[in-house]
Formats: C-alpha cells, structure tokens, sequence
C-alpha cells in the first residue's frame, strides 16, 4: 500500500537530527563558490549552527521517543545520549579546527561538511534497531572519515594515514556484513529485536544455530576494528598520527563512541541471550588491548602515536565493562565514553595547537616548557592528562570506578585486578609529558607557539570544565546512563 | 532442470569471502588488494542473494542493493585515496607506504 510507506510526521522527528546535518553539510558545499573568497570562518561557524540545531533536534526527538520506520529506527535514552555526545564532540571539533586549517592554509568548506555528514552517520549508528541501518551508517562515518584522514592532501603522513585507515576499514566492515549476511541466514530477519526473539527460540527452532554463533564473531570482529580493539589495534597508531590533529581528535572520540553504541545494542540485544558464549571472546579482547596499548605507549617520542596508543588501551577499560554484560556495565561504558571524549578531545586539541605549521611539532621534547610560555594551556593539558590517567576529581576517575565496579558485581576479578595494574602503568607515560612541560627549558616549539586563538580557547574550557564536572558531579550523567541503559524494555 | 542445492551458493560465498581476505593479506598491490575487499563484498552479496531465494523473500534482494550503493560509494573514495598516494610514490607497492615508524 503507497499509504502505509509514507513516513508519518512521528517518524521524521525522530530522525530530525540526521536530516538537519545532513542539509546543513550539503548547504556547506553548495555555498563553497558564494563564500570562498570573504571569509574562511564563515563555514566554521555555520557548521557550529548546524550542530546546535541538530543537538536540539536531538533533544525534540527525545520528547517524541519510540521507534521509526518500522522499528529501523529506535530513539529512546540511549540513542539520544550517543547522539548527543557525537554531536557534542562535532562540536569541540569544529571549535578546535577552525584556527588549525587556517594555519594549514587548507580549504574548510568540505572539511566542515564532511564532519558534518560523519556526525549524521554516528549520530544514525547510534539510534539504529536494524542491522542494514547500522550498516549503511556506519559506512556513512567511515567514508567521510577517510577523507577527512586524508585531508591534507600534500601532507604524506595524512595520505598514507588516509590509506591505511580505508584499506582496513573496509576490510572491517566486510566482516561486518558478513556477519549480518548470517543473521539474516539463521534467523530470517535483520532486526535486533526480533532476532532476540529467534535466538531465544520464541520463533521456533533456529535454522542453523552454528550461522548465529559464527555472525557474533564476525560482527565482533567488524566492530572491534572500528573501537581498535586488540587484536583490531594495529591500523590505529599509524591513522592517529598521520591524520591531522583535529580529526584525530575527533576519529578517537565520534566515530569509536557510535561504534560502542552499536556494540552494546547488538551484544546487549540480540546476542544477549548467547551471551556466555562470546564472553571470553570480549574478557580475552579486553585484556590485550589494555596491556598491547599502555605497554606500547610507554615506548613513544610523538605524542599523537602514544595518544593514539593510549586510545587503544582505553577502548580495553570499555571492553571490560561490556565483559560485565550487565545494565551496570552498559551505563559504565556510556559513562567513560563521555568522560573520554571530553579529555582526549581536549588533549588533541593542545597537541595540534602545539604542532605548528605543517604539524612539524609533535614529539614530546617539543611540550618542553610549555608551562613557564603559556600557563593557560599547560594547566589545562594537565587537567586532560591528569583524567586520562584518572586521578580523582577527574571524570577519567569516575570512569574507571564504575567500569571496575561493574566487572567486579559480576565477578571479573581477574579482570579487574590486571586493569588496574594497567592503569598504574598508564600513569607513566602521561607522567612524562607533564614533567616535560613543567620541569624543562623551553623547546623550539614552545618558542613558535602561537596565542590560544578564541574558538580553541572555548573548546579547550567546555572540555576542561566538562571533565571537572564528570569528575566532581558524576551523578547526574550517570543517573541519565543508569535510566537508559536498559536496552530491552 | 534440477535446481542447484542451496549450500553450493553458500559454500560458493564462503568461498570467495576467503579468497578475498587472503588476497587482501598475501597481495601488495594496493590495487589488487582493494580488488580484494570488492570481492569480499560481493560474496556477502551472493549470500544475502541466495538467503532471500530461500526464503521466498524480497528484503534480502534489496540488501544486496544497499551493499552495491556503498561499495560503490567506498570504492569512488578509496580509488581518490590511492590516487593521491600514487602522486606522491613511484610504485604502488603497499609496503612502501610506511613513513610513520617510531
């Protein structure tokens, strides 16, 4: 009946956020030819427009909640809180890229609207109840987010960082597909709801239960490439440094934070009821990604490589809480992926602020001095670090405190006690750029440090005073995780 | 005509899904390995295909649809992508893109 594939009007507020993001990105580029030659900012800001709408998009799709198009889309607590931290991240992004193109002399009408479009695809991925949905959306971030990689064009480092990360990403994503080819297989059906269903056997009898088992693993490996998680890892250090420094912040923040979102629907969902028989796949995956990634971190001179190391060994903590397989642990896992997206976004933020033109800056000898040349900048990096590392009164603590506190409710106490011992190791290494900026002279780089521009300045605090808050008011984020972590009603 | 048993076709995608991940290790032509991610799509493509057949359904046809839109969609990126390494690198061999080492 044409009637009935006529979206209603409930339907089109709950994908309000998508449409609004991805106009305004296609606005962006049909202006490019109006606006190029007055003002290079003029872009940056309409795209910090665009995300301020789209977050309250976010918000009216929220007071609308339930499920669209037929189930393919599913808005409730979860997928707005994912939406909101993905548009948020577009939004410290934006603020920290505008004066760092500049610099690059790069052009920015089709940086900001790619960002804008991979926001859309995230922003998708986490309000998704049907795997093709996950599917086309995750796509929809991966490719705007190789370009972006590979944004600098003369820069070989952005080209080859480019290239790595869309060889492997598609790689990924045919294992992905993979998987869902199985589902569909074994259960008939794509959506997650009702491939519960099936593998409870409400349906009957499974076609081929050996098909079910198999696509959890090549889901797992599909999604586990997207988080570099180990043994996933190995494309993450080279991507992280070779992209430019904004987009790394954004790569290890956005995309990995939509990327949890759907492996907790698709794990806490329809694999929940196999789930003793993918635990030690995760137990196993989170273990190796925490030591691969603190123990390789400890080795590093560039920063954005041991950043990118340290990503790694964060994607494990989550990986622990998910482990858990508990409402406790979904809401720990969205907890930290807040907590993390504010610090790690804010610390890539000081590195590209850092790296001068043509990124020449990156080691951690060039941090020399930071602290007597710009305090500002130098107590605000350390209150990044600081949570990174997790001291208390830092939403990096909190984090950690609740994933280990969900892994030990059920029972990972082995798990637990290598974590922490990993977080202690972690210490070191961000230790190491703290004593550099303090206790020595300044470096070249310092010496050539521009003044904090303002849009990087207000990103710099929204992050700053965001991981003070996660860590000194952690309640009322977690409150929001506990209600909506809860994923079958 | 004696129709061709359902499993043949799965072996088949499994068969090709295979090929391709190896290709895609083994290969070091970039070329010939984003050839290979190509072919692993399109052996999940002959698997989403044949479940439909089997099922007497129309979604799994269309999934395939959806699959060749964002192969094609990837492979318009990824071919710009190599392009600009190309520019920069007399051979497309992939173990000479490695100037990021420690």
């Amino acid at each position: 009946m044409p009637a009935d594939l006529m979206p209603s009007s409930g339907d089109l507020i709950r994908i309000l956020p998508e449409m609004v993001l991805t106009v305004m990105g296609t606005l962006l580029m049909v202006l490019d030819p109006l606006l190029h030659k007055r003002s290079s900012n003029a872009f940056g800001h309409l795209s910090l427009v665009a995300l301020a709408a789209a977050l309250g998009a976010t918000v009216y799709a929220y007071a609308n909640e339930g499920a669209a198009f037929g189930g393919m889309i599913v808005v409730d607590g979860f997928a707005t809180f994912f939406r909101a931290l993905v548009i948020v991240v577009g939004i410290l992004t934006v603020l920290s890229s505008c004066r760092f193109l500049r610099r690059q002399d790069a052009e920015t009408s089709a940086y900001h609207a790619l960002l804008l479009f991979s926001i859309a695809g995230q922003s998708m991925m986490a309000a998704s109840g049907n795997l093709i949905v996950v599917f086309i959306a995750l796509e929809i971030s991966s490719i705007s987010s190789y370009v972006l990689t590979g944004y600098l064009r003369d820069d070989p480092r952005s080209n080859e960082a480019a290239l790595k990360y869309f060889l492997l990403g598609s790689f990924a994503t045919a294992f992905f597909l993979y998987g869902v080819a199985l589902i569909y297989g074994s259960t008939g059906t794509i959506d997650l709801l009702a491939v519960r269903a099936a593998a409870t056997g409400q349906a009957g009898p499974i076609a081929a239960p050996l098909f079910l088992g198999l696509a959890a693993a090549l889901l797992f490996v599909g999604l586990g490439f997207k988080v570099s998680a180990a043994p996933f890892q190995i494309w993450a250090p080279d991507v992280y440094q070779g992209a430019p420094t904004p987009v790394t912040a954004f790569l290890s923040t956005g995309p990995k934070a939509a990327a949890f979102a759907v492996f907790l629907r698709i794990f806490m969902t329809a694999f929940e009821p196999g789930g003793g028989g993918w635990e030690p796949l995760v137990w196993f995956s989170a273990l190796a990604s925490m030591t691969i990634g603190n123990f390789a971190a400890l080795r590093q001179s560039n920063v954005k490589r041991m950043l990118a190391y340290s990503s790694i060994a964060h994607a494990g903590y989550v990986l622990v809480a998910l482990t858990a397989r508990s409402a406790v642990g979904a809401s720990a896992v969205m907890f930290y992926l807040a907590a993390y997206a504010f610090m790690n976004i804010g610390a890539f933020a000081v590195v590209g602020h850092l790296s001068g033109k043509g990124e020449r800056y990156q080691d951690i000898e060039d941090f020399g001095g930071l602290g007597q040349k710009q305090p500002l900048t130098a107590a605000l990096f350390t209150v990044f670090l600081l949570s990174l590392i997790g001291v208390p009164l830092t939403g990096g603590f909190f984090g950690k405190f609740y994933i280990f506190k969900a892994a030990l409710e059920s029972h990972l106490v082995w798990l637990t006690v290598l974590g922490l011992l990993n977080s202690a190791v972690a210490a070191y290494y961000y230790l190491r750029v703290l004593v550099m900026m303090y206790f020595r002279e300044p470096s070249q780089a310092v010496n050539e440090i521009e003044p904090l521009a303002p849009g990087l300045r207000t990103a710099l605090f929204i992050s700053a005073a965001a991981t003070l808050f996660l860590g000194i008011f952690p309640n009322w984020v977690l409150d929001f995780a506990g209600q909506s972590s809860t994923l079958v009603k | 005509m004696a129709a061709v048993p359902i499993s043949w076709f799965l072996t088949l995608s499994a068969v090709l899904f295979v090929i391709g991940a190896a290709g895609f290790v083994f290969r070091r032509n970039i070329i010939t390995v984003f050839m290979s991610i190509e072919l692993m799509l399109n052996a999940v493509n002959l698997s989403f295909v044949t479940f439909a057949y089997q099922f007497k359904k129309v979604d799994g046809h269309l999934l395939a649809l959806f699959v060749m839109v964002v192969a094609a969609a990837e492979a318009a990126v990824g071919l710009a992508i190599i392009l600009t390494v190309f520019k920069r690198r007399p051979s497309l061999n992939i173990d000479e893109v490695n100037s990021m080492k420690n």
